[in-house]
Order: C-alpha cells, then structure tokens, then sequence
C-alpha cells in the first residue's frame, strides 16, 4: 500500500474543495427561502403594499382628512351592485366613507400606521426581549430563576386593562401606543431567546469560548446572541402581524388612533358599522390587513425552514 | 453457505436527489446471506452502509431511489408495495437500531410494545403474548423480566433498552435480523454483554444476523463473512478469516492498520511521543472532589450530592502523556473542566507549577488560560456555526494576547493552520463545509495556537472514522514532540488510550480503581474492574474474539447517586444503607508506580 487511503482522501476532499465557493449560512438560507414560492410572492406584495402606502397617497387627488359632504358613503363608480344609494365618481378608486372621505388614500394612510405599529412594537420587544431573554438565560440559576418569574407576573395582567390603564393615564399618545404594545409582546420574545441561550450555554463551543478565556459579555455577543437570531427572525415575522392586530383591536375598541388619522383597525371598525349598506368600507381594509398578514405568516414559514441547517 | 439463500441483493443502487445534487450512497452492491449466517457488513461513515439495508427492507427516505434487485427467500422485494412488505417486514426480517431510546416509544411499556408486535404479526392471543414477551426477555437475558415489563423506555438503562429492542426484534422467530451499529453508543462491558446475546441468539435460534458496524472488532467477534463497504461499493467480502488475515483490497489492509488495536499499542507506521526525560511536574491534583447538588422531586426535597469525582489525585510531568479512561459516568469529563476550571471545584487542590490555581486572581488566571487548553469531542458542536474557522481559530489569540495586532494574529493562524494540515485558504469558511476530521484540525489548531503546555483532548476522536482518528492522533502526537507540551488524553476507547498515553489512569464512578504506565496496566491490571474493562474490548482479530472468555460484569454501570456504588469491588467493608458514610477504597501501591485500589 503506497498512499494511506486516509491522506487520499484529503486529499481528493481538497482538490475539490478548491472549487467549492465558500457559503455561509445565510447565503445558503437566502438561497432556500428564494426557493420558496409562497414566501417569495409575499415578499414582493409586501414591497408593493409598504411603497403604495409610503408613496401613494403623493399622487391622489385627494387629502386623507378631505370631506366631500356631496359624496357621503358612495360606492365607487364599478361597484357591481348598483341599488346602491349613489356613485363617488370615477376618482374615487375604493369609494367614499361616511364623511366622505376618500377610502383608498385613507386605506394607505392605515396601512402606514398599521405597518409602522407592527414595526417599531416589534423592534421595541426585540431589543428588550432579546437581551432580558439572553441575560436570564445565560447566567442561569438565581438570577434567571428570578427574571423569569418577573416575566411570569407581567405574563399575569390582563394586557387590554394594562393598555387602557396607559391610555387613561397618559391620555390618547400614538407613541404610546408603539410602547404599549411592545412592551406586551417582548415577553414571548424573552422566553423564547432565553430557551435557546439554555441549550446555547451547554454547547461545546461556549465551553471552548471560556477556556479560551474569552468573559461573559463576549460570549454572549460574539456566540450566544448571533446563534439565537434564527428563531428570534422567525418569531419576529409573528409579531409583526401579532401587533398590527393589537393595534386593530386597540382600534376597534376606539382606545387607538385618533381621527382624522386612521389606521386598518379604525378604517375596520368604520367598515363594519356600515356593514350591511356599505360593504366596501368593510371590505377594502380588511382585504388589505388580511392580506399583509397572511404575508408575514408565509414569510416566517420560509424563514424557518431556510434557517433550519437540516433542512438542506 | 447454505443452500437457498434467506436474503439475495444484487446490483443494488441507490440515490438521493438532494439540493446539492444527486448523492450516489450505493453503487452495485450485492451479496448473499444464508441460513443462520452472520454477515458482517463494515465501512466509515457515509460508506452506505446503513442505507443498502435501509433500501432492501422499504425504509428509504422520501428522496432515495433504489434499483437493483433483493430477493427474500427467492420473492423479489426490492420497491414492494407496503401491504406485501409488511408480511413479513417486523416479524420475519427485523430491525435493531443505534440509539435504543429513540426507537421505543416514550410512552408506552416495554412490555407492552413487544406485546403489539407480537399481536399484530402473529395474531396470539393476548395472554399467550404476555407468556411469550417474558420469554423472549429473559432469552436476552433481562433479569426480572415480569417487572422489567411494566417499565417506561426511560426507565431502562442504554444496555437494558438495546435488549429490549433485541427481545422485540427476535419475538416474531425472525429468519434475518439486521442490526445497524447496535453497540456503538454502548459503553464497552455493556457492549460485550450485548454482543454475547448476539453470539448466542445466531446458535441457539438459528437466525440470520446481519451487523452493521465501523469496528472491526465488533465484526470480528460475531461475524462468519464479512463485506467491506467504502463510498457506496462492496470493495471486498468473504469469509471473516480471510478479510482478517489475507486482505486483498487496499481500503481492507488501511482499515485494519488504522485500527488502534489493545493487543498491539503500536500501530505500524505510528510513531509514540518519547517518554518525558524532564523530571518537573507541571501539574499537581489533589485529592479534588466536583459534587453536583441534585435536588429531589418536589420544593422542600433534600438535596443530594452526585459526586461525579471524588477525590482524585495525580501528577503529571512535562512532557507526559496521562491517559484516563472509564466508562460514562466515570467522571473523567468533570475531571478535566475541574482541572481547567470550566467548572466549580467541591474540594481538593490543582497546582500547577508550584502555584495553587485556587488562589489565583482573575487576571493571573485569564494568563494561566493560555498554558491550558482543552480539545472536544464533537468537532462540529465545538465551533461556533455561524464564525469562520479562521475566527473560531483567533478567538483565544484574540482574547488572551490582545497585544497582538490584526496582521500578527493573522499570520500566527495562516501557520497554525498549515501545522494540523488545513490549507491556510479556507480561512474564511465555516465549519459546515467541513468533514469531521478537518474540523477537528481546527479544533486542534485553536488549542494549539497560544503554545500551551497542558492540552487536555476530552475524547477528542472519538466522534471520528478510524482512518481520520488514526491521523488527527499522528498529528496529536506530533505536536506534542515538537513542543514538548503535556497531554491528557481522556477517552472510553482503551485502544486509543493505550497506543498515545505514557501513563493510563482508570477511573470507575469518580474515584481511580488503577494507574500505572501503560504497558503494566494492560498486560498486568491487578483491579476486577480493570480486568473486565480490558477483556470487554473487542480486538479486531476473529482467533483472538472466539477464544476469549470474557470477564463479565454483569448488570450495567450503578448510578453515581448511590454512595454504595463505590464499594461494587469492595463488598466486604460495605455498609448496606443509603444514607451512611462509606468507606472509600485506598490506593495501595503494588510495584514503583502502579497503583490499585483495594478490592475483594
């Protein structure tokens, strides 16, 4: 026998390895979620939803808060039904509300609220989530024993009295609003990293970290946080869609934004107590709600599956 | 070989679509197995080994295709619809598994899955099936087999589980068995005693036996024909003596040379570290004791202490290499974090180099942290996934000497890197796109790059093929004769241990039962447990296998809960209660440097 097989093999694994381009983990997770058609399309119509609602209302005839009292609940001009009480007018794509308002600049005006409601409450409980969750479950015992029970009893207040508690206090605040909301939603978002960071810190390579001599704070940014992102990115897409319908509720119970701005919640609620005579005010924000978050819910299956190095 | 063969596979080929491309895992692969044969089937990981099996008995993954043709008692089976595989597949052809614990069913008895085989391939009876599930229990040699019946998988120790797959495997009378690395996650005196119920089920049942496994010896022990399988292709089969002792392939003659073998430490072409000529002892323990506090069920429950070890004492010399083996739950892993201070001490004292490590600063133990390193074993969980190999290689270059500037720590991991073999190009790729064996490279490269003196490899090949296993322990060893570091070698494989270690320290539920240098321990071991530890080996030489008679212990490894446990060789200073301080076992010692603790 010449060449142990063994080196052989390297050998052979080397040459080939020449060729392979190096990938990382996110490029092999972009190129799964890229494969993934439900959440592909999803992205794009989100795209479009978020550049109609930042840009869009740039180019209507029509102001959010403009009335036309000659044009109260119209239906627009190709309304199917035509025992309607009247027609809007061919510039009135979505048709009117009850004050006569146009619907779709204020459809789009809600999705900007709607959106960055589900935005910033998000990144409010990533920011706190993360680092409470990562903290708690990287020192463990004592002091994890005792955030975590912290999280338990804010888990206990009913959520509804503790956001109307804010507004009564503080009054009706559209930042309030953000903050409240995140300040619910962080909770799930500790557990869930602090879960992770557990069987994180068992990890060999946390080991090795520290008998490299590398402290605490180190490993926490360097290996612990970076490997919890996963899970944290695949949550993230819930809680966005999870406080776009908090802030509806909100809303809906009129604890929310104040006219004349609107938000998909407002614009839902509005809709709904003309449901029966104007059913395009109903049917129009809601659509796009619930299209925006079936969109969410498709792009953090493909995120879950894309990041899940087993899945190959 | 018998006349009509009970399982015929010719020209089997099978192939996965993966995203990557399609993956050839058998290529042509073919072979007979008569009644009551044993046919060895042995190969390293990813020979397609497990996956022939997998194809000929219908449990391909969804993405494999298989072509070919498997004929069981002459009927072709390969591809078979479900309903025509299942007539026999359970109770005619069975299964055994690596891991016991992930093929039971959590919730169900042991008893009771065995009873749901039996009922659902041969219809009996359910108190019939009852009689038979005893019976087939105590065939494997369960003691107490009625109450083992009523017991959760869980509830089952890793030896107790893999008979109970056994039992349920052979309850139907099946012709084949096929048994996929049954032993491979089994400490070695329970591997014994499973591959002796193997022995005695192919002459007492006349069942064909197939096994499945990377360890020659293990083959060499049971097997009547051996088949060597290497990327997907039968390279070479026959009778075991001639795969044994005439190998005619290549692949053959490399894998019985990488095989560390108990019976002859040094393999051919593998060279030992010399033995250290430096008197100095480097590092001192002693009498070190790590307990766990396990807390009972419920809030106000006594709290217990595991005492994973106590009270152990050794010194190691420059340049020496101290082997610890036992079995798992011996503590040998707490003993090296405890050495390195990854975890609390109880109790006890590690010198190194004159200097108490107890009773050192933060700082001056960050800087010991550079004399000290520590090699894993799992290659892949021990580097971070989402850093490069060149920054899990820095890491501690970065943290212990942040002097160093950029270039300079670059530079230092381009040498390391070419010093364990890894092309300083792949500095920027990620463990992922690495084999086992060059992760460990990287593994190795990250221990050695602040030149420590004291690297502790905690099984550090264990998780690899032999022929990897036998290079990355060249490269070990090579090091070491380079640097003149230190090393603790940590590992359940007495082989291994024997053929890198100057000095062997046996270790048996936290407290050392033997040490001595390692020639005497293996060729004089004093110790019962020793003994039945070196005779459980199997050695990869069908002669030698068939004419031992083992020193069995019988039972699996007692928990380390249990104060009692210690005195298993000492029953007669044994204080029969729970609760009561027992007498430990002193070290006595027999010759200049060999020590053994007391026993009956």
């Amino acid at each position: 026998m010449s060449v142990p097989f063994g080196q052989d093999r390297i050998a052979d694994v080397m040459a080939r390895a020449v060729d392979v381009k190096g990938r990382s983990l996110w490029d092999d997770a972009l190129r799964r979620l890229v494969r993934n058609r439900a959440a592909v399309v999803s992205i794009v119509i989100l795209l479009l939803i978020a550049l109609a609602a930042v840009f869009g209302p740039l180019f209507l005839a029509y102001d959010y808060s403009y009335q036309n009292y000659d044009i109260v609940s119209c239906a627009p001009d190709w309304w199917p039904d035509k025992a309607v009480l009247c027609s809007a007018g061919g510039s009135h794509w979505f048709g009117t509300d009850s004050l006569g308002r146009d619907l779709l600049v204020r459809t789009l005006y809600g999705a900007r609220v709607s959106l960055a409601v589900g935005l910033i409450a998000t990144v409010v409980s990533l920011v706190i989530g993360v680092s409470y969750g990562a903290t708690a479950g990287f020192l463990g015992g004592r002091v994890d024993e005792l955030m975590m029970r912290f999280v338990d009893v804010l888990y206990s207040i009913p959520y509804i009295f503790l956001v109307i508690i804010l507004m009564v206090i503080f009054d009706r605040n559209f930042f309030l609003l953000f903050v409240a909301i995140g300040a619910v939603e962080w909770l799930t978002m500790a557990r869930i990293v602090r879960g992770q960071t557990l069987s994180l810190k068992q990890k060999e390579f946390v080991e090795a970290a520290r008998a490299g001599g590398v402290g605490n704070f180190s490993i926490i940014t360097r290996h612990i946080i970076p490997n919890v992102f996963g899970p944290v990115i695949v949550y993230v897409t819930l809680t966005v869609p999870a406080s776009i319908l908090a802030e509806s509720f909100l809303s809906f119970l009129g604890l929310g934004i104040q006219e004349p701005l609107t938000s998909w919640g407002v614009l839902i609620k509005d809709g709904a107590d003309q449901m029966e005579t104007a059913p395009w005010m109903l049917l129009f924000p809601a659509t796009f709600m619930a299209i925006t978050l079936f969109c969410f819910n498709f792009i953090g299956d493909g995120l879950r599956d894309a990041l899940d190095p087993q899945d190959r | 070989m018998a006349p009509s063969p009970i399982l015929e596979i010719r020209d089997l080929d099978v192939r996965f679509a993966t995203p990557d491309g399609e993956v050839h895992a058998v290529r042509n692969a073919g072979f007979t197995i008569g009644e009551s044969e044993c046919l060895g089937v042995v190969g390293e990981s990813g020979s397609g080994k497990s996956q022939l099996f997998m194809a000929a008995t219908g449990l391909l993954a969804a993405n494999g295709k298989a072509t070919g043709s498997v004929k069981y008692r002459g009927q072709e089976i390969l591809n078979a619809p479900p309903a025509q595989l299942n007539r026999f597949r359970g109770s005619k052809i069975t299964m055994i598994f690596q891991d016991p614990l992930t093929s039971l069913t959590p919730h169900m008895t042991a008893g009771a899955q065995i009873i749901e085989t039996l009922r659902i391939h041969t219809g009996l009876p359910q108190d019939e099936a009852v009689k038979r599930a005893v019976e087939v229990l105590e065939l494997v040699r369960i003691p107490e087999a009625r109450r083992r019946m009523k017991q959760y998988p869980h509830e089952l120790s890793g030896g107790m589980r893999q008979r109970v797959m056994i039992a349920m495997a052979i309850a139907c009378g099946p012709d084949l068995l096929i048994a996929d690395e049954p032993t491979t996650a089994l400490d070695v005196t329970v591997q014994a005693q499973i591959l002796e119920i193997m022995r005695d089920l192919k002459s007492e049942l006349k069942t064909a036996i197939v096994m499945i496994s990377h360890d020659m010896g293990v083959i060499a022990g049971v097997a009547d024909r051996v088949a060597v399988m290497r990327q997907g292709e039968v390279v070479e089969s026959g009778p075991v003596d001639d795969i044994f002792y005439r190998p005619r392939h290549d692949y053959t003659k490399m894998l019985l040379d990488a095989m560390p073998r108990l019976d002859r430490p040094d393999r051919a072409g593998h060279t030992h570290a010399p033995a250290p000529t430096n008197e100095r002892t480097l590092l001192q323990v002693d009498d070190l004791k790590v307990h766990f506090p396990i807390r009972g069920d419920g809030w106000l429950a006594r709290t217990r202490p595991l005492r994973a070890v106590d009270g152990v004492s050794f010194t190691l010399r420059e340049g020496e290499t101290l082997g610890i083996v036992g079995e798992s739950g011996c503590g040998k892993s707490t003993l090296a974090r405890a050495v390195l201070k990854l975890l609390p001490k109880t109790d006890g004292r590690v010198v190194w180099m004159t200097r108490d490590l107890g009773a050192l600063s933060a700082a001056e133990q960050r800087r010991l942290r550079k004399e000290l390193q520590i090699v894993f074993q799992d290659p892949l969980a021990s580097l971070d996934p989402r850093m490069t190999i060149g920054e899990s290689i820095a890491e501690p270059l970065r943290t212990l000497q942040p002097e160093l500037g950029r270039a300079a720590i670059r530079e230092k991991v381009r040498k390391i890197m070419e010093q364990v073999g890894l092309d300083a190009a792949w500095i920027n790729r990620y463990p992922h796109e690495f084999s086992g064996g060059q992760n460990q490279r990287v593994g190795v490269a990250r221990a050695m790059i602040v030149e420590p003196r004291l690297v502790i490899c905690d099984e550090a090949v264990s998780a690899l093929d032999v022929s990897i296993q036998a290079q990355i322990i060249d490269l070990i060893v090579k090091l070491q004769t380079d640097t003149g570091m230190s090393l603790i070698f940590i590992s359940h494989d007495l082989s291994v241990v024997r053929q890198v270690s100057h000095r062997v320290m046996v270790l048996y539920l936290g407290r050392i039962v033997e040490m001595a240098d390692r020639d005497t321990i293996y060729n004089d071991p004093r110790h019962p447990y020793t003994k039945a530890l070196i005779s459980a080996v199997p050695i990869p030489d069908p002669r030698i296998e068939r004419g031992k008679r083992h020193e069995k212990l019988s039972g699996d490894l007692p928990s380390p809960l249990d104060t009692r446990a210690q005195l298993n060789f000492l029953k007669s200073r044994l204080i029969d209660d729970p609760d009561a301080a027992q007498y430990r076992p002193q070290l006595i010692e027999v010759a200049p440097g060999h020590l053994v603790a007391e026993h009956d």
